[in-house]
């Protein structure tokens, strides 16, 4: 038994469930690929995976906020055809009402249900006082740390006593030692059965909560987002990341999410644009990341090769921010991903080891040799006369593969990364690229 | 501080001319025309039988309160068109392609000229009735307050964060209960902040539109604004002092019974993290939430509320799911913009043929030539009052305590309206015969100059103490200090102020280049004199020409300078 709850019926079934935008060019951006996922009574079952794997977006079906493109969503045997009654959400903005007390905020779900005002005051006075937040019912949200806001946001999904509760990254705007204050408080009223709730959803990007917290695990990959792995988890609750056992699961997921981003970073990108190569989405990421990622693994006990889990822990990176900084270097041909490690290469080792000047030298030439993009905007720079170029020049190229907003993340990204190679300057009161370097 | 609030007249990422500008322009054009139309073909002369107005001071209270009833009732017609215009615009997609370029162009329709079109035919809604009268009086009122106020409320539907919207579908709440609970309280700080610029603004208006004479048609509401044009016709400087005074009390209770607690009450609806400054608290706040008689008939109109708000569920089989913006019909959107196309162009050629038969060529010229005088003297006047206010405000705005007490006096300078100041300066004029086309200027920013101010007082209150302190390390001193400190940093707010005076002194060219004094009438060339005099004459064409011509030079201000700027102060100049 996993929790302490005895696991049976089905409540919810997802079947081959799709979802996909239309693109400005025209043609279909897939964000989730055919899902199947069941909930049975007693279970909390975790989406686990990187932004953009569709794990939200699955979420948002279940929730009835959206709609599949294909495939069907059943919750207690019907169709979902908006929200239902009897599904509650926790959001990771936790999505309260700043001008609505602690108390008015928890009984807003009651209003919608049609509750009389008596037992709306007395049902959210006991899902305030099961929740922790005695004492604080007429506090506005922006009295309230995160931890406490995000509490709130518990009383008020749970006051309605849902069957199934939905939780959208609920602990990763906190820090860390509230967030591991939240997850224990909410595993305790869990598995002895206090909440009136039967079944759980947790979206999350942190492995090690994931796997803390859940009874079976569905492991998302992306372009398109899809399920690449069910892992069931059966150790006792409460559950100890120091114990073996926690470990091997923790990195078994790792060398599961290291294995795929390989293959899909070397083959994938080329393969999906052929003949351009430059309509690869990039992440944000800054290169003191870069420098701060290679350098920490160059050094001891590493000494140019290490851990995934380890490295992150180190570095008090989440996924969603270690893996585009891994997947970024690995593109630049300065680190390999493979088996949940990762590897400098020869040039990565000359990039962490050198000072500044060397490191924006050796950032330049992988930056030009392996960024299409960086090398398509330095191209058109040099041939044209005056070495100048709109922004627009480039942001209407990308929009042909991707959002606006993308495009415009994408630009940002090579802006920031093509000023510190100093390998073109960019102007942004005349949204333009130059060659020329203020000296 | 009060919070800024970003003109109207900038706002909207769109630059250039499109398609639904176009049908937009067409559209009101030809409502335009057809108020002019209905005026023209009035049989006969629609006055009203109104007692005459007396100047006596005893009388003045009763004037002021009729002024205020009048700017209250078109407040709720504001407030009405508001929660309709802006829920449908922020809500489908087909609407808001054509409303927002319809709000966009309304709001640089003149509210004085328009008035003079549309008053006969309110008059003949009620004919012998003062009824027409006030509803016309209260129209013209309710055009000069509503526009950013409904957008406003439609920029602030665009912008509820996605997260809350979320909450609220799966809370399951009805589409009424979404509107009480969330989209009116995240509105209502930027809302009510406009509601009451609307209200400053509106005064003027008020004061402007309970006298006027078109052609053989005469409004006379009893007001201070019928008050005061009695004073002008019997020459009596002393009424004209009564009424200013009056005025200043009235101006003095909105302020303090009204702008003041509603401002401060709205602060409960801000989002975002607690706020160490001290917020204010007037005295009017404290004593409605202190008094127990207050207690007694708010609580249970919250009580009834509060049930009118739960009754109103939908049951299970109406649950929705949302409507996802991301998927269009194309064979819709193609009926749509044809439909759109179809009437923009009914009404452009409703309008052209008017224009063709009505106007030679010559006249039209004219018009446009006059229109260049008014320009350049609000130009002129604007770039006056910023080169007087912004050192004054930027020195008043670093210091606290100082700023807290002008502050609140320049609001209420904004709310003043002008024109009850002009008999005092149209005195001086003619005393000492000076050149109208210079001296007649200044009128245009008297009301208006004051919106520089407070802002420019807000902007240099609101910058980083941080900010601060680095300049004073820095040893910024002199021109330096303004140049790379203080000008860069309050321009967005100085931006606010400088086009809210602009769209104002537009408006008042209207009253302020064309002015008596007994029975000597003053006038400055411009395309203000020009409306003015064919309002008076009842020349129905040329009071539709002017206000076009109005239209188009305002419009192309706001295109060509303010936007650009505005959105150069967005990307530049921002603080966080």
């Amino acid at each position: 038994m996993a929790g302490g709850i005895h696991v049976g019926e089905q409540i919810l079934a997802v079947r081959g469930a799709k979802k996909s935008f239309r693109r400005p060019s025209g043609d279909p951006l897939v964000v989730l690929e055919s899902v199947d996922l069941s909930l049975r009574e007693g279970e909390l079952v975790g989406l686990l995976g990187r932004s953009g794997s569709g794990k939200s977006t699955l979420l948002r079906l279940i929730a009835g906020l959206s709609k599949p493109n294909g495939g069907t969503v059943e919750y207690l045997g019907r169709q979902v055809a908006g929200p239902p009654s009897g599904i509650a959400m926790v959001f990771q903005s936790f999505a309260l009402f700043p001008w609505l007390t602690v108390l008015e905020n928890v009984e807003i779900g009651l209003e919608a249900m049609g509750v009389a005002p008596s037992e709306m005051r007395s049902r959210a006075l006991r899902a305030i006082d099961m929740i922790g937040l005695d004492g604080y019912e007429s506090a506005f949200p922006r009295e309230l740390s995160g931890g406490m806001r995000q509490r709130v946001g518990f009383a008020r999904a749970v006051v309605t006593h849902p069957n199934i509760l939905l939780m959208d990254e609920p602990f990763s705007a906190l820090d860390v030692l509230t967030a591991e204050t939240l997850r224990t408080d909410f595993l305790d009223l869990w598995s002895e059965g206090q909440l009136p709730i039967k079944g759980v959803i947790l979206v999350t990007h942190n492995i090690e909560e994931a796997v803390q917290m859940c009874d079976r695990i569905l492991l998302f990959a992306s372009n398109p987002g899809r399920i690449m792995l069910e892992l069931k988890i059966d150790l006792p609750h409460p559950r100890n990341r120091q114990d073996p056992m926690f470990r091997a699961l923790v990195e078994r997921i790792y060398v599961a999410m290291t294995a795929r981003q390989a293959t899909a970073a070397t083959l994938g990108r080329a393969e999906k644009f052929p003949g351009t190569g430059i309509a690869t989405i990039l992440p944000r990421v800054s290169t003191n990341l870069f420098a701060g990622m290679t350098e920490a693994v160059a050094q001891p006990p590493y000494s140019g090769r290490a851990d995934l889990p380890e490295i992150a822990a180190q570095l008090q990176l989440e996924i969603d921010e270690l893996f585009p900084v891994a997947e970024t270097l690995q593109m630049l041909r300065l680190a390999e991903l493979e088996g949940g490690d990762i590897r400098l290469t020869d040039a990565g080792r000359r990039f962490a080891e050198s000072e500044i000047t060397e490191k924006k030298r050796i950032f330049a030439q992988h930056l030009l040799a392996y960024q299409p993009l960086a090398s398509h905007i330095r191209r058109v720079l040099d041939e044209r006369p005056n070495h100048e170029a709109p922004k627009s020049r480039f942001s209407d190229e990308l929009e042909d593969h991707m959002t606006p907003e993308a495009a415009e993340a994408t630009l940002r990204s090579i802006i920031n990364w093509g000023r510190f190679a100093e390998i073109f300057a960019y102007d942004d009161d005349e949204q333009r690229f130059t060659l020329e370097n203020p000296t | 501080m009060l919070r800024q609030s970003s003109p109207v007249a900038v706002q909207g990422a769109r630059r250039g001319l499109s398609f639904y500008d176009i049908v937009a322009a067409a559209l009101i054009l030809a409502w335009i025309l057809a108020f002019a139309d209905s005026s023209r073909h009035m049989a006969q002369p629609l006055s009203v039988e109104s007692q005459p107005i007396s100047l006596s001071p005893w009388w003045l209270p009763l004037y002021a309160l009729r002024s205020t009833m009048r700017m209250l009732a078109a407040m709720v017609a504001s407030l009405v068109f508001t929660f309709v215009f802006a829920s449908l615009a922020a809500k489908s997609r087909r609407a808001e392609s054509i409303l927002v370029p319809i709000l966009d162009i309304l709001q640089s329709v003149p509210v004085l000229g328009f008035i003079s079109v549309t008053v006969t035919a309110f008059m003949a809604l009620a004919p012998g009735h003062a009824l027409g009268a006030e509803l016309a009086a209260i129209f013209a009122i309710f055009t000069s307050q509503a526009w950013n106020m409904a957008f406003s409320f439609y920029q602030s539907l665009k912008t509820i964060p996605e997260d809350l919207k979320e909450a609220a579908a799966s809370l399951r709440m009805s589409a009424w209960m979404r509107f009480c609970r969330l989209e009116v309280p995240f509105a209502a700080p930027a809302l009510i902040w406009n509601m009451m610029m609307s209200m400053s603004g509106g005064w003027f208006f008020v004061v402007a539109c309970e006298a006027i004479n078109v052609g053989s048609t005469s409004l006379v509401l009893p007001g201070i604004g019928s008050y005061i044009a009695t004073a002008i016709t019997e020459r009596n400087l002393t009424a004209i002092l009564w009424a200013i005074g009056m005025m200043l009390v009235v101006i003095l209770a909105y302020d303090q019974l009204l702008f003041r607690p509603l401002v401060a009450w709205s602060y409960r609806f801000r989002g975002g993290e607690e706020d160490e400054t001290p917020q204010p608290r007037p005295w009017m706040l404290d004593v409605l939430r202190r008094s127990s008689l207050v207690a007694m008939v708010t609580e249970p109109l919250g009580r009834g509320f509060d049930s009118l708000v739960r009754g109103s569920r939908f049951p299970e089989a109406h649950a929705q799911p949302r409507r996802e913006p991301d998927e269009p019909s194309p064979i819709g959107d193609k009926v749509w913009n044809a439909g759109l196309a179809m009437v923009g162009l009914a009404g452009a050629v409703y309008f052209g043929r008017y224009v063709l038969e009505a106007f030679p060529l010559g006249m039209i010229a004219e018009a446009f030539l006059l229109g260049l005088p008014t320009l350049v003297r609000v130009l002129v006047l604007i770039a006056l009052a910023s080169l007087i206010w912004v050192p004054v405000g930027v020195q008043i705005g670093l210091n606290p305590r100082l700023a807290t007490i002008v502050q609140p006096v320049a609001q209420m300078l904004a709310a003043f309206p002008a024109n009850l100041l002009f008999p005092i300066a149209v005195s001086i004029i003619v005393a000492f015969r000076l050149n109208h086309d210079v001296w007649l200027s200044p009128l245009m920013v008297l009301g208006t100059q004051w919106y520089i101010l407070f802002n420019v007082i807000a902007g240099a209150a609101a910058i980083p103490r941080e900010l601060k302190d680095a300049s004073g390390n820095l040893r910024l001193k002199g021109w330096q200090w303004w140049r790379d400190f203080a000008l860069p940093a309050v321009f967005p707010y100085y931006l606010t102020g400088a086009i809210t005076a602009s769209g104002g002194s537009w408006n008042a060219a209207i009253v302020s280049e064309w002015v008596s004094w007994g029975d000597s009438h003053l006038a400055a060339h411009g395309i203000g004199a020009y409306i003015a005099e064919a309002t008076q004459a009842g020349d129905m064409d040329r009071v539709v020409l002017g206000i076009v011509v109005m239209i188009v030079y305002v419009t192309g201000l706001n295109r060509l300078l303010w936007r650009p700027l505005y959105a150069l102060a967005e990307r530049k100049y921002r603080m966080n």
